[in-house]
């Protein structure tokens, strides 16, 4: 076998062209993922380096690094780029394309040139949101929510940032739609929904998502591309429009993103428990349909981004309600994960412990939601740091780590080798310690009234930016180790062999890293996914 | 190392028509999220909506949607046509739909010049010293019409590919999945327009 397998794999094999060629015209969902990859990362490294940008002028009250208007362009691009460019395709488009397909014992995608499609529109997009920053009067200053009225008065370079979040949008639909299809059609035969492994669910989940959500915010974001050229008044109130309209809008797809970013990591999470526990999943149908869940009744919970803009009291109170039974099938995914690993044989690999920290700021930032979620303590911390905390302990902790603990588990499958499972254990807990400094502390600096987007701030808030700092500092050292480890390994790692966890899913039962075919044969599928003893 | 085909072949006509239509959903929410917009601005301004709509010619709106109705058929007969092997008369039938999607243009270029023409456009003075209900009413006409122009000629770019690769056998009796996506696509772009016709022409 030596090298072999990583000679005949699709890492080596592409279309037919040669060289970088091969990689940017190939329909092979692997190779759509990995290119996903490198330009994901590529956009976390800048987004990253522009948070830090912001810690640093934080650390002190008063102006230090920047003036109040690149801060306020700092925190818009970062947002933009980091929801828009790095979280919403992250896990669904990299690991997505480049499991999804082996998962359900299919070749590939339904359509694999519209998935080439859609990696180039991601391109498209991510180049106009560069050339935000650039070309016209200055980088957007609104924030990623693009509020109107500011949105529409400002005369920073809004238009090509929205039209990049717009642009970006038609990818992810495009994505969503190619993995329904491909769910409902290309399952191996035997497959039934029921024997079908609980990643595939979520992001079975998160594409109907993608789907119905991302339309609304698209023709939103073109509604403030009009208002902008045109005055057509929409969300001017001078003109009659409502700005309040927009916000609800804009939230109507941006809060269902938030699960467009989370349920793939809750899925995620879901294949690696059994595979370091020895056990088949606890609830298997519990955690399917809580994905189905999420995903409708997380369609209908925007409001409560608004309880302050200005809302009946009958719409706060249904939004909320809404908003905690939304909570339930979060907490019915955990409790499985828990029970799953009771009475286990659990081994300690890196993607567990990745596991275990999401699981540990997933509760964290889910609890939060729920202070946020109900009406009265909303009015005390809205639009504080506490808000900045909740998210960043969802998206950074939730969905970050799982992602992370996806990169990990399936890296050997990927590219054939093993990473230094140390260097991997070492750069988790730097990557954790440093994010749990970075974000804590806001949380109490919130409750204590430090608002979120500002650049200054009174010097009681002081100690908690300097932890904050610190643990941006720890958080970097921490994927500088992760990024060394991984890199080296792609070259240099012992090879892993087809099975290296001993997981049951149909990804462990080929190559690693697979062939262009994925399989020689079709399997025919009579268990379900997680059949230990 | 080239021992396997890298191209893996396989047609899925199920596949590719519930793509088609998870696409529709899309668009149908595209356009939904304007009927928000429509719906909470004309329950804000009732009688200004009224006004505004008297300004729209119902009688080019009404030919335009017989235009669009009849355009559906042919489009849905030349589906039919190319299923029972007749090549011609799909080809005819697709032809004349794309004819009636180029009148449908004709039409809009000129009722929307006669707006520009009367200095009822988006920005305009005249504009500006209107009631703000009517005001909002013509950003929705030419925002909701404006977008739905553009999907007939994408639905017309669609079209007049198909047309070319019926004409090269390409799509024939057994392969014609292409052909039933161009019909459904074009149904949307005729059942929007369904909506819009009332909406704004009709509630005068």
């Amino acid at each position: 076998m030596e090298l072999n397998d990583i000679d005949k794999s699709f890492l080596r094999n592409g279309s037919k062209y040669k060289g970088i060629l091969s990689w940017l015209t190939s329909t092979d969902h692997k190779r759509i993922g990995l290119m996903y990859f490198y330009a994901v990362s590529f956009f976390f490294i800048a987004g990253g380096l522009l948070g830090g940008l912001m810690r640093l002028e934080l650390l002190k009250p008063g102006q230090d690094v920047m003036t109040a208007q690149t801060y306020n362009a700092v925190f818009t691009v970062h947002g933009v780029i980091m929801i828009f460019l790095v979280v919403i395709p992250g896990l669904a488009a990299i690991f997505g394309n480049i499991v999804l397909p082996i998962m359900i014992g299919a070749r590939d995608v339904a359509f694999p040139r519209l998935n080439l499609f859609s990696f180039y529109i991601y391109v498209i997009g991510a180049i106009f949101a560069l050339l935000s920053q650039f070309v016209g009067n200055g980088a957007p200053d609104t924030g990623w929510t693009f509020y109107a009225p500011y949105s529409t008065d400002t005369n920073t370079n809004v238009v090509a940032a929205v039209f990049a979040a717009f642009v970006l949008g038609f990818s992810s639909i495009l994505t969503g739609l190619n993995f329904i299809v491909t769910i409902h059609r290309m399952r191996a035969p035997g497959m039934t929904w029921f024997k079908m492994p609980l990643f595939p669910w979520s992001l079975y989940a998160t594409a109907w998502i993608q789907l119905l959500a991302t339309p609304i915010v698209g023709i939103t974001l073109l509604m403030i591309i009009a208002e902008r050229w045109f005055k057509i008044g929409f969300f001017d109130p001078n003109l009659g429009g409502d700005p309040i309209l927009f916000q609800h809008l804009f939230w109507i797809y941006s809060h269902p993103a938030v699960y467009i970013m989370i349920l793939p990591a809750m899925g995620v999470v879901t294949e690696i428990i059994p595979t370091f526990t020895k056990r088949r999943i606890y609830g298997y149908k519990a955690i399917a349909f809580s994905s189905i869940a999420i995903a409708a009744v997380g369609y209908l919970v925007w409001g409560h981004h608004m309880y302050t803009a200005g809302m009946s009291t009958t719409a706060r109170w249904f939004f909320s309600l809404l908003t905690f039974i939304v909570a339930i099938p979060s907490a019915i995914k955990v409790f499985n994960w828990i029970a799953t690993m009771y009475k286990g044989s659990i081994s300690l690999e890196p993607p567990f412990y990745f596991t275990l920290a999401f699981i540990f700021n997933f509760m964290i930032g889910g609890l939060t939601g729920l202070v946020l979620g109900s009406l009265a303590t909303d009015i005390h911390v809205h639009d504080t740091a506490f808000v900045v905390a909740h998210f960043h302990y969802i998206i950074f902790g939730g969905m970050g780590f799982a992602f992370l603990a996806a990169l990990h588990y399936w890296f050997p499958k990927i590219y054939g080798r093993m990473y230094n499972k140390k260097l991997a254990n070492l750069s988790c807990l730097l990557i954790f310690v440093g994010f749990t400094l970075l974000y804590f502390p806001q949380f109490i600096i919130g409750m204590e009234g430090m608002p979120r987007r500002y650049f200054d701030y009174v010097p009681e808030f002081q100690w908690g930016h300097v932890l904050s700092f610190f643990g941006a500092i720890i958080l970097f050292i921490g994927f500088i180790v992760m990024i060394v480890n991984l890199y080296k390994s792609i070259r240099k790692g012992e090879l892993a062999g087809n099975n290296p966890w001993g997981g049951k899913t149909l990804e462990w039962t080929i190559a690693s890293p697979p062939t262009v075919e994925n399989f020689e044969e079709i399997p025919v599928i009579t268990n379900g996914p997680y059949e230990y003893k | 190392m080239e021992n396997h085909s890298l191209t893996v072949e396989h047609r899925d006509d199920t596949a590719s028509k519930m793509g088609m239509w998870l696409f529709i959903f899309t668009e149908l929410l595209l356009f939904g999220g304007l009927f928000i917009v429509y719906s909470v601005y004309r329950s804000k301004y009732p009688d200004d909506f009224h006004i505004a709509a008297h300004q729209l010619n119902t009688f080019i709106g009404t030919i335009n949607t017989i235009i669009l109705l009849v355009s559906s058929m042919t489009v849905a007969m030349s589906v039919t046509a190319i299923k029972t092997g007749k090549k011609s008369l799909a080809l005819t039938l697709i032809g004349i739909t794309i004819f009636f999607a180029f009148l449908f243009l004709v039409n809009k270029y000129f009722e929307w010049g006669l707006k520009f023409e009367h200095h009822l456009y988006p920005g305009s003075e005249l504009m500006l010293t209107l009631k703000r209900g009517e005001l909002l009413f013509f950003g929705l006409y030419f925002f909701m019409t404006g977008l739905h122009a553009f999907h007939i000629i994408v639905g017309m770019i669609f079209l007049i590919t198909i047309f070319f690769k019926v004409k090269s056998s390409e799509i024939n009796a057994d392969n014609n999945v292409l052909l039933e996506n161009g019909g459904l696509y074009w149904h949307l772009v005729d059942l929007i327009w369904i909506f819009l016709f009332p909406l704004l022409y009709l509630i005068s």
